[in-house]
């Protein structure tokens, strides 16, 4: 006979087929029956975490890092309804999560009963796929599609919504041979035509740019990227998503691009005559105004999302492909056709003059008069700490510094909430990383905004023995609305002073991060001047047993140069207020 | 902008409607009709939305709902190569006069009377919409009571079928 089991038990051992050995979740009411066979299983380490944004951004961290896919839980209604901007954040930055929700009785559902909420029809745009489950017997099917979704073609977040009463049933488990997925089926192969075609286009480019997205790291193609580079002698850049896929101390990396990017990474964009977009979504922020952007190139672009390609900017060459395939067949191609057709782009001449502007506008800052400058903290940090360490950000200006600051040399260095913006990813990811990568340095790099928006996980680090380093960038604001304040609402600071700062520049220090770090049973560290810097540093990396928390005090009106403002030209590049990159007359 | 009448085989289960429509309101697409039934697979649902946009946008709808995994298979129809109709039910005001007049417009536009009263008439009228909005304007002397119209449904001419194919890809499933 069959053997018999709960629904619940089923779930956790769908999960375990699926490999899953981290869950970060919080239990209530209908999740409930999942956390009573979870407390025995032997291969799943439940993280229980204090909020459950936290548990979804834990997951995205711990799948940035693994590359694998994360796994969040939470009960119904508000537990799940908590992990939508975790979710969000994971859709817009293609991160492959499954995140399980319980959901009340399905003889409930609709009847507005206690805790419920439609969760799949809150996260329908926000997913990749998702599903409810009311027959036990569907479990491990479900679970076993989700995965794969989740985690082949674009990666994205599943949602898995199972009803109590699923999960109180008794059934049998079998775990699936083959998934009935007939509508699924990414491409991922190339198509040889339109490689042979792109191809052509780099040979006869003049001005060519290797415009590099987070798609390359998620289809770990920084190998063959390195390889692409080199063999061409194309310059490269790297979006906010992709810092990493191309080391940061190679010749040909002119930077990241956009609106707070590197002035050789913008002119370069601004003056090629061919983008070669590898997993890139010509998102806003990298294009400034549309019209303007990249005026005299040809696009070739490749993605593995078809419907990525011609969105914004039309594709001259497009490529529906994983990104490593692409480019691998593209080395091939390109070889072929210089061995036996002699056709060979010559691009020296290009590469001089964009090194050139890359010598001469280098991402730099000039230090206050008094205080302690952020982009001092973060470069002494990136010094101390190195590439083998892990960074997360938040988002706002101490996220750009630490983009530009922090030398990024390898793939899945950096995890950041890119196309969200959502302000308190760091503490939560870096703790999903940190739990990705035992023994490893993660260094959650935040500000004061973002930290209080999601510190309450220090708790989970703290108890979970999850070490990770928390430089909160303290600039008593919120740092990049006020850029905004100063450079477009003549000062007006409507609304972003935190007062986290000390009584010096007349804030009243709330919270007192020192105190708050000790009350969650960290060690709290306070850095206010350069020459303290590397010692407090220093002394974090001597901490590997609990969690510390360094409140670096920092000028308060430092910016983020350079800055192309919103919605205007990349041409209009600044690299200090009112200050214009002066172009040679060849340059333009 | 011009209407766009596609033909999309989803999968038949709960919330794939759903899945459709939110992802026209999320892109910020307009449908112009939608009509869903079943196919000759029982596995398998038919629509046929009818969307009116540009061909850029077009090609961006239709990536997007090649994009959703209920979705099959999505072929855009065009009206030389495909049969279209609308079904309209037309509730006409009628008395003793104007009755034989309304009746000899059913004829002409081979429609059906389905119901009457002593002072209106019920017509069952099936076309593409050229030949629905002609009639309708014959009978709007009459007095228009009441309309009730479905999507348009839309098929391919000749004898090939866009199932066929997508059939054999849904494991579990057979074709007659």
């Amino acid at each position: 006979m069959t053997e018999q089991l709960t629904g619940a038990q089923s779930l956790v051992r769908a999960l375990e087929h699926a490999g899953v050995d981290t869950i970060f979740g919080i239990p209530g009411g209908a999740i409930l029956p999942a956390y009573d066979p979870l407390f025995d299983s032997e291969k799943i380490r439940h993280i229980l975490v204090r909020h459950e944004q936290g548990a979804g951004h834990a997951a995205q961290g711990y799948a940035m890092v693994t590359g694998k896919v994360g796994v969040c839980m939470a009960t119904s209604g508000p537990g799940a309804t908590n992990l939508v901007t975790a979710i969000a954040d994971a859709h817009m930055d293609s991160v492959p999560i499954v995140a399980i929700t319980g959901q009340v009785p399905s003889g409930s559902i609709g009847s507005d009963a206690f805790q419920e909420a439609d969760i799949r029809g809150i996260t329908m745009p926000i997913t990749k796929h998702s599903f409810l489950v009311t027959d036990p017997a569907e479990i491990p099917l479900v679970i076993a599609e989700a995965f794969h979704i989740a985690g082949t073609g674009r990666p994205g977040p599943v949602l898995v919504d199972i009803a109590k009463d699923a999960l109180q049933a008794m059934t049998t488990f079998t775990w699936p041979s083959e998934l009935a997925l007939p509508g699924y089926r990414p491409t991922t192969r190339p198509h040889g035509k339109q490689v042979r075609e792109a191809a052509r286009l780099i040979a006869a480019a003049e001005r060519p740019v290797l415009y590099v997205g987070g798609g390359v790291i998620k289809a770990d193609a920084s190998a063959e990227l390195k390889v692409l580079a080199e063999m061409t002698q194309i310059p490269v850049v790297t979006t906010l998503m992709a810092r990493g896929a191309f080391p940061d101390s190679h010749e040909l990396h002119l930077g990241m691009p956009g609106m707070h990017g590197t002035v050789a990474a913008v002119a370069a964009l601004q003056k090629s005559d061919l983008l070669i977009s590898l997993g890139a979504r010509f998102d806003d922020r990298v294009t400034g105004q549309l019209a303007s952007f990249a005026p005299l190139a040809k696009i070739i672009h490749a993605d593995i999302d078809p419907a990525e390609i011609s969105k914004n900017r039309t594709a001259d060459v497009p490529i529906v492909g994983d990104c490593r395939e692409v480019i691998a067949d593209l080395i091939s191609t390109l070889q072929k056709q210089a061995s036996e057709d002699g056709i060979e782009g010559d691009y020296a001449a290009w590469k001089a003059q964009m090194l050139g502007i890359k010598a001469r506008y280098p991402v730099g800052y000039d230090k206050p008069e008094s205080g302690l400058a952020p982009q001092t903290v973060i470069e002494r940090i990136n010094a101390i700490a190195g590439p083998e360490a892990t960074y997360t950000a938040g988002v706002g200006q101490h996220q750009m510094w630490a983009a530009h600051y922090v030398d990024f040399e390898r793939p899945r260095q950096w995890l950041n909430s890119g196309g969200a913006g959502t302000m308190g990813y760091a503490v939560p990811a870096a703790m999903g990383a940190q739990v990705g990568l035992p023994g490893s340095v993660v260094w959650a790099i935040d500000g004061d905004g973002c930290f209080q928006m999601t510190n309450q996980e220090l708790a989970t680090c703290a108890i979970e023995n999850i070490p990770i380093k928390v430089a909160v960038i303290n600039n008593s604001s919120l740092g990049m609305v006020r850029q905004w304040q100063t450079l477009l609402y003549e000062g007006r600071y409507s609304n972003t002073d935190l007062n986290t700062g000390p009584e010096s520049i007349g804030a009243r220090r709330i919270p007192d991060f020192l105190k708050l770090a000790e009350a969650y049973g960290c060690v709290g560290l306070r850095c206010e001047s350069e020459e303290d810097l590397d010692a407090t540093i220093e002394k974090a990396m001597a901490i590997t047993d609990r969690p510390v928390v360094i409140d670096f005090v920092v000028e308060r009106d430092a910016m983020v140069w350079p800055m192309v403002h919103a919605g205007t030209s990349n041409d209009a590049i600044q690299i200090a207020r009112d200050l214009a990159p002066e172009w040679d007359d060849e340059d333009l | 902008m011009t209407s766009h009448t596609l033909s999309v085989l989803v999968e038949n289960t709960p919330g794939v409607l759903a899945r459709v429509s939110s992802l026209f309101m999320r892109r910020g697409f307009n449908i112009d009709s939608l009509a869903v039934g079943p196919t000759e697979i029982p596995e398998i649902s038919r629509m046929t939305i009818v969307v009116n946009v540009d061909e850029l946008p077009l090609e961006q709808v239709t990536k997007q709902l090649n994009k959703l995994v209920n979705v099959l298979k999505i072929v855009e129809l065009d009206s030389h190569s495909a049969v279209e109709r609308e079904l309209m039910l037309i509730k006409v005001k009628t008395d003793a006069q104007t009755r034989g007049q309304v009746l000899e417009t059913v004829q002409l536009f081979r429609a059906k009377v389905v119901d009457v009263a002593t002072d209106a008439v019920t017509i069952e009228a099936t076309g593409d919409a050229g030949k629905l909005t002609a009639m309708l304007n014959v009978l709007e002397p009459f007095g228009i009571r009441e309309i009730a119209q479905s999507g348009r449904v839309a098929i391919g001419r000749g004898s090939r079928s866009i199932t066929d194919r997508t059939l054999r890809a849904v494991p579990g499933t057979q074709a007659g």
